[in-house]
């Protein structure tokens, strides 16, 4: 039953099959749609529940308010209009797991994961994640800048 | 002839996580062997307790980089029985496709090192290339290679969808295939048999005296498998096999390990062909209730088994991991005695061991109670080296 060198004829073969690796860095790597990548974060949606701060396994996430100082106002007719409290996340990209559990905590749907994988850089503050409340006029010119780009 | 001991480990190129073996030698017969652990301690049971349950799972799922979801599952399953939560059938089906999968990555992988460790390299290249068919089944499925962070306390984080679900059936097709191949090239090829036959014996008795589990235990003809012999999940409605050999030696485990690859295809198959249908998740209390709990796990290298204490707080009180690789070691000096010195990192691979996994019992000296600070310690680790000969007072 013993056939010595029998895997010879796998090394034949081998010789017009094509390569099985991927070319990366020279060729992009792809990942699935599924994949759990750096998380993205939608200041408009967020209300600061700080439930995702929370349930984060790593301590990565923070989600500050920026504008702790505003006051409720008190509208001409004499109606109280609330404060807009304005928040910014922080990420830790050097802490954060990638677990996608703040994704699943936010009912907002403030939090996302994206398919954003290359993140090594070899400065560490760019390894921090900022987003921050900006005005809606403020985000267009941004979305803009960026198409343009 | 004098005996000599050689130190294998705690770092040794033959070992992929430190460990330490000391060999007493006999020409190139071992003749001696003891084991000392504990180089890779991280106190993961401690930290659990600082974080709450939810945070708990994700840090309860590194205890292993390849049984994951194995851990998870134990851990959860346990807080679930304290909180008294029924899980969906559709919750625990898919977590039994998650585990399979990781069974047949992790089996694949055992493979090639163990191929490695043989010097048949060739093996080692095709098991790991076609172990990429299971890692990607496990991304779409999960969205991770290796921490799928499948579990949440109350079902699985994730559906399984129609497209995903095909995809997979594909991938294992392609899988059986190769799997019956490697069957057929272990069967056909001799120095496989020369390497591995009567390498690293452990009779059946020996075996059950030293506690073994897992694939270990099965290739010493003895049919223990938690899936069977407990069922979790769904595993008491699914056809399949405790596969076993006779052989106790290195070959019997490659035999029951490619054969369990095998089998978790075909459990796959009967789980995915129908999936129940339902919600795969109910709310995660809010508050888990005191109690306590254990479960066992088949995980890929044998009996896991978790415990868990809530005490009715925010965070769990106690959290206590048995891996299975703490079970297998007792057997690993019996195997190496009487073995090559050339044959020791075969032996060690052959249980599939995982040293970090195992690497968390606490030693408390019963009566005898220290607190020490980091200079104490430093000076007394100088102390305890200087007696053996080696000074490293230079050591800053
Ligand atoms: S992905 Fe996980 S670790 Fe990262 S910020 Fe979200 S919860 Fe924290
Ligand atoms: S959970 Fe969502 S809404 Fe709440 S603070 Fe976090 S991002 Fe904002």
């Amino acid at each position: 039953m013993a056939k010595p060198l029998s895997v010879f004829g796998e090394l034949v073969r081998n010789f017009f099959k094509k390569a099985s690796t991927q070319g990366y860095p020279f060729k992009k790597a792809s990942v699935d749609s599924n994949f759990r990548a750096q998380i993205k974060y939608d200041p408009a949606l967020c209300v600061g529940c700080q439930l995702c701060v929370k349930n984060c396994p790593a301590d990565a996430i923070k989600i500050i308010q920026i504008n702790p100082e505003d006051k409720p106002q008190v509208g001409a007719d004499g109606k109280v209009i609330p404060v807009h409290r304005k928040f910014e996340c922080k990420i830790d990209l050097t802490r954060c797991i990638f677990c996608a559990q703040c994704v699943d905590s936010c009912f907002k749907k403030a939090l996302s994961s994206s398919q954003d994988f290359e993140l090594a850089s070899t400065d560490r503050s760019s390894l921090v994640y900022i987003k921050k409340y900006q005005d809606a006029s403020q985000d267009k010119a941004d979305s803009e800048e960026k198409e343009q780009k | 002839m004098p005996k000599i001991t050689v130190p294998l480990g705690p770092q040794h190129p033959a070992l992929k996580e430190p460990g330490n073996f000391m060999l007493l030698l006999e020409g190139e017969e071992i003749v001696d062997a003891t084991l000392r652990l504990g180089y890779n301690h991280r106190g993961i049971e401690k930290a659990a307790e600082a974080r709450n349950f939810v945070q708990a799972t994700y840090l309860i799922e590194r205890v292993c980089g390849i049984c994951s979801h194995s851990h998870a599952t134990c851990y959860v399953t346990n807080v679930e029985n304290i909180a008294g939560l029924e899980i969906p059938q559709r919750a625990k089906a898919i977590r039994v496709v998650i585990g399979e999968l990781e069974r047949i990555h992790s089996h694949l992988l055992w493979l090639g090192v163990a191929a490695h460790e043989i010097g048949f390299d060739t093996l080692f290249m095709y098991s790991w290339r076609d172990r990429e068919y299971v890692m990607d089944a496990l991304e779409a499925l999960s969205g991770n290679r290796v921490h799928y962070s499948m579990n949440t306390i109350g079902g699985v984080r994730r559906d399984i969808s129609k497209e995903a679900h095909e995809d997979i059936l594909k991938k294992l097709d392609i899988l059986e295939e190769r799997t019956n191949y490697y069957i057929h090239l272990a069967t056909q090829e001799p120095t496989l048999h020369a390497r591995t036959k009567g390498v690293g014996a452990l009779p059946k008795e020996e075996a059950i005296r030293r506690d073994a589990c897992g694939p270990l235990l099965r290739a010493s003809g003895v049919a223990r498998d938690v899936r069977k012999d407990d069922p979790y999940l769904i595993y008491d409605q699914l056809d399949f096999k405790v596969i076993t050999s006779d052989a106790c030696d290195v070959f019997g485990r490659l035999y029951v390990r490619v054969f369990e690859i095998l089998e978790s295809i075909k459990i796959l198959r009967q789980v995915l062909s129908n999936l129940p249908e339902g919600p795969f998740a109910v709310k995660t209390p809010f508050k888990i209730p005191a109690g306590e709990s254990v479960t066992r796990y088949e995980a890929p290298r044998g009996e896991d088994i978790h415990y868990v204490k809530a005490d009715g707080g925010p965070n769990p009180a106690r959290v206590k991991v048995r891996a299975p690789t703490l079970a297998n070691f007792e057997s690993v000096s019996y195997m190496l005695t009487g073995d090559q010195l050339a044959d020791a990192p075969l032996i060690i691979a052959a249980i599939d061991p995982c040293f970090s996994c195992t690497d968390r019992a606490t030693i408390v000296a019963s009566g005898k109670q220290s607190v020490q600070s980091l200079k104490d310690l430093r000076t007394y680790g100088i102390e305890f080296y200087k007696k053996k000969g080696i000074d490293f007072t230079k050591v800053k």
